[in-house]
């Protein structure tokens, strides 16, 4: 028995979120008394191998094939899959990020093991399987029983957390058998945004809505999200109109994001773009409409406009800073 | 070429989420039903690859698992466009009985691009689509967010993190969307509607299949403390309140 997690990497490195997977996955062995084995598909170096460790990967698995290098739904399922066997893993923990969402239910069906996507905290019981996971996109929480042997679960970003706590740290070459046939997906070209902080990875989200008039007014939360290490959000009016990119786009139907503060200017905050936000720690919300709904998610406010607002928060984050 | 669309009958991305019979049920009270928004974008693309394909795609469908009363939303699919539909006559408990009872209605059917939303926007499961595929064991692509055919070969955006790549896959396969895929979801118009008709909606008798998960009961994010709200004039207090109490700055 063991608890198996796939640990992405990208460029070679791990994030916050590969540490938190293996946070959540060391907690749940210890409750069913077994180890955690972690799998890395791709090349990373030993070192970098070594830091899931520190959050308790007992065993880590590393699979170097050149093959494999780009994501390939089909693959990388046979690919964990083998290693479930190997490993006789009967959880399987994997990010609710765009890879988990693609490999996650195909591993369900090929391991005929309940999938529970999204979870947000640790199984409340074993015996049955029983862990809470997000539906109706943070509107509410449903406590999901899995009833198989094997489980697959995704754990959604930011919900659990960081925690140490040493594992064994063994790292093992694993050669899982990979019939040249299988390869189905082909990547012709890559673009990437560089140095930027990525909306999915951010502790802080500078938020802006229609209440920002125009894109040229979007100075103040560049520099306020340049100040605080932040990324940079928009409603879905904006990004319909073009204003920012429709990777911008946080809400329902956008981006669903949980950051530790959520700055959100000029965003009245309709249900459908409090669903995207709402699992955010700390909300501020700054409209000029004293009533407008996000004052409800919001943890502070206030009520004026952004584009007056925001370079006075520029002016007080800089003094912050000045201060030490 | 035929393409298929998988869809999923949600409740309104508007609605106020409730539970009743001790937290066990979704309050389906008042709800109005809607297609999956990522599902509707699939189908407007579908729609949009086969009118400019000059006839090599013949045939767009539509299939979805449910009882009777999910037939509006399969007639409005049809309004938007569908040329057929199929509805195999089933209720569910999850995704993995879904995907299994659609992998076994259509799996002689020969269709070469099966589409699917990202996630449904009541369960978000994200997996009725990688499912169908594994279940028929054909590839899948994900988080696609374009799907363009050119020269008979499919050619596909999908986004990574902090980016996106262009990818190719022999057909048939299973495109798993999101945002981008059409920017506008297509409505209906009054001919669409009148068509919508007479078009073929086909139920079939679902297979042998058996859900792998159980919902045991829901509960709603707790109540938020009220909003603090801070003078507009005094912004800084804002700053050394995120710095000092909330300490997320």
């Amino acid at each position: 028995m063991s608890v198996l997690i796939y640990t992405e990497n990208w460029d070679g490195k791990f994030k916050k979120l590969s540490f938190e997977l293996v946070s959540y996955a060391r907690e749940i062995a210890k409750i069913l008394g077994t180890g955690t084995v972690a799998l890395s598909i791709g090349n990373v170096d030993d070192e970098e191998l070594k830091k899931l460790a520190l959050y308790g990967a007992d065993k880590i698995l590393k699979v170097e094939d050149d093959r494999v290098k780009n994501l390939d739904n089909s693959v990388y399922t046979s690919i964990i899959a083998q290693a479930v066997e190997k490993e006789d893993a009967n959880v399987i923990v994997l990010a609710h990020n765009n890879v988990g969402k693609a490999i996650a239910p195909r591993l369900s069906v090929r391991l005929k093991a309940a999938l529970a996507s999204g979870v947000t905290a640790l199984p409340s019981s074993t015996d049955p399987f029983i862990v809470k996971k997000k539906v109706f996109t943070g509107k509410a929480f449903a406590n999901v029983k899995l009833n198989s042997d094997k489980k697959v679960l995704t754990l959604a970003q930011n919900s659990f957390g960081i925690s140490e706590g040493a594992g064994k740290g063994e790292i093992e070459t694993f050669s899982p058998e990979l019939a040249d046939g299988y390869f189905t997906t082909e990547v012709k070209d890559v673009t990437k945004v560089t140095g930027k902080v990525l909306l999915t990875d951010a502790e802080i989200v500078v938020s802006g809505g229609r209440g920002m008039k125009g894109p040229e007014n979007w100075g103040p939360i560049e520099e306020l999200a340049g100040l605080l290490g932040a990324a940079t959000a928009c409603s879905r009016p904006v990004s319909d109109e073009g204003w920012r990119p429709h990777s911008e786009h946080t809400g329902q139907t956008g981006k669903i994001i949980a950051p530790n503060l959520y700055i959100a200017a000029g965003i009245s905050g309709a249900i459908q773009h409090l669903a995207g936000v709402s699992s955010s720690k700390v909300i501020v919300a700054i409209n000029t409409d004293k009533d407008a709904p996000i004052f409800e998610a919001a943890d502070y406010g206030i009520v004026g406009d952004a584009m007056k607002v925001l370079p006075a928060m520029v002016e007080a984050v800089k003094e912050l800073k000045a201060d030490g | 070429m035929k393409i298929l669309i998988c869809i999923s009958n949600v409740p309104d991305t508007t609605t106020k989420i409730r539970f009743v019979d001790d937290n066990t049920k979704f309050d389906v009270n008042g709800v109005q039903w809607i297609i999956n928004p990522w599902d509707e974008l699939a189908l407007t693309r579908a729609l949009e690859l086969k009118e400019a394909s000059g006839g090599a795609i013949e045939k767009v469908t539509v299939i979805t698992v449910g009882p009777k009363s999910v037939e509006p939303t399969i007639r409005k699919a049809l309004a938007i466009g569908a040329d057929d539909a199929i509805r195999v006559d089933a209720e569910t408990e999850d995704a993995y009985e879904v995907a299994n009872l659609i992998a076994e209605a259509v799996k002689d059917m020969g269709y070469d691009i099966i589409i699917s939303g990202i996630e449904s926007s009541d369960y978000n499961g994200s997996a009725v689509g990688g499912m169908v595929a594994e279940f028929l064991e054909l590839p899948s692509v994900s988080a696609v967010s374009s799907l363009n055919i050119e020269d008979g070969n499919v050619v596909i955006k999908r986004e990574i993190d902090g980016g996106s790549e262009i990818v190719t896959t022999p057909v048939p396969f299973v495109a798993i969307v999101q945002k981008g895929i059409a920017i506008e979801p297509r409505i209906p118009s009054m001919r669409g509607i009148m068509m919508a008709r007479k078009k073929p909606l086909n139920v079939v008798e679902p297979a042998a299949a058996s859900p792998m998960t159980e919902y045991v009961n829901y509960e709603l994010p707790p109540a938020k403390a009220a909003c603090k709200i801070i003078d507009a004039e005094n912004v800084k207090e804002l700053v050394t309140l995120l710095h000092t109490e909330a300490k997320v700055i």
